[in-house]
């Protein structure tokens, strides 16, 4: 058995970070323009736990690369083909449907990534994931409780679920290539085989579909590249607006 | 976050007071007691607190949109999480509000659409951009700091429910504030540029906080009835010299100066003298000619809106489900 490439466990890192970090970025738009006062509370909760999981991470990640980067190193200067995470979480959404459709995919994927990582070989890794998969479980929660509410509302709540749910689902498969990922890592027991978690997520997933009163969508999966720094157009914006303060001040501090 | 600096209404309660005299209200009152949502109280008290616990919840949810406006470029995680954190904690300032108003036999719907038909209003300094980082930590130190002054004496307001509200609300301003010293204590001992930065924040709303507590004591028509009532325990004027004079120490440890010539100890007063303010600004803002009103008001109601379907659809599933227990 070979050993893992020295870069590559910091990518691993860096994807699962990078995830939650995009995720919060994304979900930060909703505080003040939430449907109800409960649910801006609601979803920053959620934008602050998926913050916090990406800075231990990007901390760790510095760590395990032992080139002396921070988190905020990681998160603010990294160039876009850098960035690690899949083309679900970047994307714009300003529809409610869209970003509970969107929680949904990926607070189950992160139910199950977290739940398999807390039996990782890296230990801080393990404990971050030890503690994360009790957090994600509200957001499933939350997010499946949405679905079922808009999915089975009003008429119109129906076809906008269903329409959000069809608008999310192709990016659902990028979630499940590992073939970014050095084989050596998931032999080691450091990283999980994402092939690996595409049944129980699925599962996960169309259950809620199913009390929801919607369809699975029959659509085909969009090409992703993400997990190897090939991301959407809306990700350079994403990054220019969350970089270009800290960047604008090289060697401050805040 | 809250101020005085509402304006009164078309149809202020105030001033027609206690045409309906109540034993029990007033002999709360005269004992500093507590009036409760089931004491009777007369109807005008009751009208007078709904408007202000409504324009102060208002205020809350208003107020998430300034700061709001810098989660996204936040200059490090840390302060991302801060104030991720800030914001969420003035929507659920905003929640106990509109609760503690409930507790008056009104809906938050209601109050909503008062805010978004402007029949309601919420404090003006919201209506003020947020044009650097350096903002939120003004708005931190100089606005959160003039709201707990303003609200310190309200957890003894009268009303039960609200002072109650006021005393959590308090707490977390408390530390907002804070928060808000600590980011202009960073920026005032970091490079030049940023030093800049908080200086010109502090320029911009050092003012506008002076006018948080509302028109001169002179000029401020619901205050005497307010007082009388235990819902308000200090004037316009005493709130804004308390905020001045635990202001200026401030801002010396923080090495910034405060944009007033006049700010000077008087031995004589004991108290920091400032120079007279000109309220003509705080008069327009409230009218609706402040930088931001409209931007305020249009992404509040835009929120309202693009929501409606989501709120509507829980209705709908709620009365399905509980059908089907019904059912059952």
């Amino acid at each position: 058995m070979s050993s893992p490439h020295p870069t590559a466990h910091v990518d691993y890192l860096l994807a699962v970070a990078d995830d939650a970090l995009v995720n919060a970025q994304r979900l930060g738009w909703w505080i003040s323009r939430a449907p109800q006062l409960e649910e801006d509370v609601a979803l920053a909760n959620i934008g602050l736990d998926q913050l916090g999981q990406a800075r231990a991470l990007l901390a760790h990640a510095g760590q395990v690369e032992g080139a002396g980067r921070s988190e905020d190193d990681l998160a603010y200067l990294r160039d876009e083909r850098d960035f690690r995470n899949v083309h679900l979480v970047e994307r714009e959404q300003t529809d409610f449907g869209v970003a509970m459709a969107r929680l949904l995919m990926v607070a189950a994927w992160q139910s199950h990534l977290y739940a398999a990582l807390r039996g990782s070989t890296d230990a801080t890794l393990a404990a971050v994931a030890a503690k994360a998969v009790k957090e994600v479980a509200y957001h499933l929660d939350h997010a499946g409780r949405w679905v079922v509410r808009l999915g089975d509302g009003t008429e119109e709540s129906h076809l906008r679920m269903q329409a959000a749910l069809d608008a999310e689902w192709p990016h659902l498969e990028e979630l499940f290539d590992g073939s970014f990922l050095d084989p050596a890592l998931v032999a080691d027991g450091v990283a999980v085989d994402p092939a690996t978690l595409r049944e129980p997520v699925l599962s996960t997933i169309l259950a809620v579909v199913e009390e929801a009163t919607l369809a699975a969508p029959r659509v085909r999966p969009a090409v992703g590249g993400g997990r190897t720094g090939r991301h959407t157009e809306q990700m350079g914006y994403l990054l220019a607006e969350m970089q270009h303060l800290t960047r604008s001040h090289p060697g401050a501090t805040w | 976050m809250y101020g005085n600096d509402f304006g009164a209404p078309s149809d202020d309660p105030g001033r027609e007071a206690t045409t309906q005299v109540l034993d029990v209200f007033d002999e709360l009152l005269a004992g500093d007691g507590r009036v409760e949502p089931r004491d009777a109280m007369p109807e005008a008290y009751r009208k007078t607190l709904i408007r202000q616990i409504a324009q102060h919840a208002h205020s809350e949810i208003i107020g998430m949109q300034p700061e709001g406006n810098w989660i996204s470029r936040a200059p490090s995680l840390r302060r991302k999480a801060i104030l991720m954190a800030k914001v969420q904690d003035e929507a659920g300032h905003g929640l106990y509000l509109y609760a503690a108003a409930e507790t008056l036999g009104v809906d938050r719907a209601d109050l909503l659409d008062q805010l978004h038909s402007g029949r309601q209003k919420y404090s003006s300094i919201f209506n003020y951009p947020t044009l650097s980082w350096a903002d939120v930590g003004a708005i931190g130190w100089l606005v959160d700091g003039a709201a707990i002054v303003n609200q310190v004496p309200l957890c003894r307001c009268s009303y039960g429910p609200y002072a109650r509200a006021m005393v959590r609300v308090c707490k977390e301003e408390s530390f907002h504030q804070r928060q808000g010293f600590e980011i202009l204590h960073t920026l005032s001992h970091g490079t030049p540029a940023q030093r800049a930065m908080a200086q010109d924040a502090v320029d911009r709303y050092w003012l506008p906080s002076l006018m948080m507590f509302g028109p001169p004591d002179d000029d401020s028509p619901n205050s005497a009835q307010s007082m009388a009532w235990g819902i308000k325990r200090f004037s316009n004027d005493d709130l804004r010299q308390r905020f001045v004079d635990m202001t200026v120490p401030q801002a010396e440890a923080l090495g910034l100066t405060l944009p007033d010539d006049g700010i000077a100890w008087s031995e004589q007063r004991g108290h920091y003298d400032y120079s007279p303010i000109d309220f003509t600004e705080l008069f327009e803002v409230i009218k609706g000619n402040g930088p931001c009103n409209e931007q305020r008001m249009a992404h509040r109601t835009g929120a309202h809106s693009d929501g409606a379907w989501v709120r509507e659809a829980a209705t709908a599933y709620a009365a399905k489900a509980a059908a089907r227990v019904s059912a059952a």
